[in-house]
């Protein structure tokens, strides 16, 4: 918990107010997310498309931001990612 | 559960300035469908509020119901942008840089200079982004998951992009020309959001380097100091405070041409963009023949009345509007609705007409916009990868109890 509230005063300085109020499932691999992911976007991108992706879907939008956006994040923390879009945000 | 209470907060705020709760939620709501998203309501800086799709990179939508005005007012403009560092950049320091490989001297202008070198022009147009009522295919199509609002009708003063070119002078080598604003992503890995234009379209008389809208400056959200402007074709090429225009022999390999923002070959029109063509694939470009109702939204239920006035927009790439139809028996009978004052074939043009209920009870209203070409809405929207050129005809219920 003292990690996550870390992460967000840390962002807090690029982010916007109501962006602050996204809370995401508190379940396994949630301060990767919010760690990698918010670098670059608010979490709304994710509850956005929550439903939409299915596992496979997260796994080429992860791949994406990796390849294409990239974004530095490195397998181990890829693979906790895709685990936690797919089980808490997947189709 | 959270967004919903800070949507209700949120609302509660703006809902004196905004008119109608029920409207805009209903609107929001409809436009969610498909995702666990519900409707935030949030004023970026300098702007009204306006329907949030994503904070950072500010992704907003104009609810719908200030379509009911010829030029949507700039503060209630939708935004849209790709990669979050967004400089404010002052006017005074700006410079448009005018290079690329088959360009014959490079130069660069103030703003200053663009306004006393170059004769003005002021072109009514429609700025339709891409992915605009995404939201609405099914299965849904991932992505900004945009309702209808990703739209706005304005006035826009600049000078030609030509007659800027012309002064560098081109070389005979020129194929594209590549178009790059202020905006950045966060990590210098983060391709930028660069886009062309084919020669031809960079040339057009009606393509602007624009640094005014509604007759103000345009607002920071909408491309401050200047954005380019290609009446008729989507937003994805306005690019926003415009810094470079490269005149190059060579399409333009990136991300943003060669991936994004593409659509398969054999089920829309030619794409006018041979250069970027693939056996497959070719860039969108031009706007599709398309229409809204502005003053209803789908489950609206309204007092029973004897006269109902059904208002909207219609508009397409730039051949205009011929004829709007429209159907209050879920398509079954059609009738021509009245169109409005004709402001240029790149404007909306909006239409109205008056529908007589015959009592209480549901109805299915339509409607289908035809463009002077003879083009016509299709009933289901056109499947593609990416969710673009959704015109599918709208058809919503409402019931007059």
């Amino acid at each position: 918990m003292r990690k996550l509230f870390l992460l967000l005063s840390f962002f807090a300085a690029s982010a916007t107010a109501g962006e602050n109020q996204i809370i995401l499932k508190d379940k396994p691999g949630r301060d990767q997310v919010i760690s990698q992911c918010a670098m670059c976007h608010s979490l709304d991108y994710i509850t956005m498309n929550a439903t939409i992706l299915d596992r496979a879907g997260w796994e080429k939008t992860v791949g994406k931001m990796i390849s294409v956006m990239g974004a530095p994040i490195d397998d181990a923390d890829k693979q906790t990612i895709i685990d936690y879009l797919a089980q808490n945000y997947g189709k | 559960m959270i967004d919903r209470r800070h949507f209700m907060k949120k609302a509660a705020g703006s809902l004196a300035a905004l008119g109608g709760l029920s409207l805009l939620q209903r609107a929001g709501l409809a436009a969610a469908k498909g995702s666990e998203e519900s409707m935030i309501l949030d004023a970026l800086p300098g702007k009204e509020a306006l329907i949030k799709k994503t904070y950072r990179p500010p992704n907003y939508e104009t609810p719908v119901n200030y379509f009911d005005v010829a030029f949507t007012p700039n503060n209630r403009f939708f935004v849209r942008y790709h990669n979050a560092v967004i400089p404010e950049v002052k006017a005074s320091e700006w410079r448009l840089r005018v290079g690329g490989d088959a360009v014959r001297t490079p130069l660069e202008f103030s703003l200053e200079q663009l306004r006393k070198d170059f004769k003005p022009v002021e072109i009514a147009a429609l700025c339709l982004c891409s992915g605009n009522r995404r939201g609405l295919f099914q299965p849904p199509v991932p992505g900004v998951q945009w309702g209808s609002g990703a739209m706005g009708n304005a006035r826009w003063r600049g000078v030609r992009l030509k007659d800027v070119l012309a002064k560098a002078g081109i070389d005979k080598s020129a194929l594209e020309v590549s178009l790059d604003g202020a905006d950045s992503g966060v990590l210098k890995t983060t391709p930028d959001f660069v886009k062309s234009l084919p020669l031809a379209k960079a040339l057009d008389e009606n393509t602007l380097i624009a640094f005014e809208m509604n007759g103000e400056a345009l607002p920071h959200w909408n491309g401050f100091p200047v954005r380019l402007i290609i009446p008729g074709w989507t937003a994805t090429y306005w690019m926003k405070h415009l810094t470079a225009v490269n005149v190059i022999s060579k399409p333009l390999d990136n991300f943003w041409m060669k991936t994004a923002y593409r659509i398969p070959k054999d089920r829309f029109p030619s794409g006018q963009f041979s250069s970027q063509e693939t056996e497959t694939n070719m860039p969108i470009t031009e706007i599709v023949v398309n229409s809204l109702i502005t003053n209803l939204v789908d489950g609206q239920t309204l007092p029973a009345t004897k006269l109902l006035e059904i208002k909207g927009v219609a508009w397409d790439g730039g051949n205009g509007i011929a004829q709007v139809e429209l159907s209050t028996d879920g398509g079954i009978s059609w009738q021509q609705a009245k169109l409005k004052q004709d402001y240029g074939r790149f404007s909306w043009r909006q239409w109205y007409q008056a529908f007589e209920p015959k009592g209480s009870g549901e109805y299915q209203i339509m409607a289908r916009a035809t463009s002077h070409s003879g083009v016509t809405q299709p009933l289901e929207p056109i499947p593609n990868p990416s969710g673009y050129h959704h015109n599918a005809v709208q058809k919503i219920t409402i019931q007059l109890a």
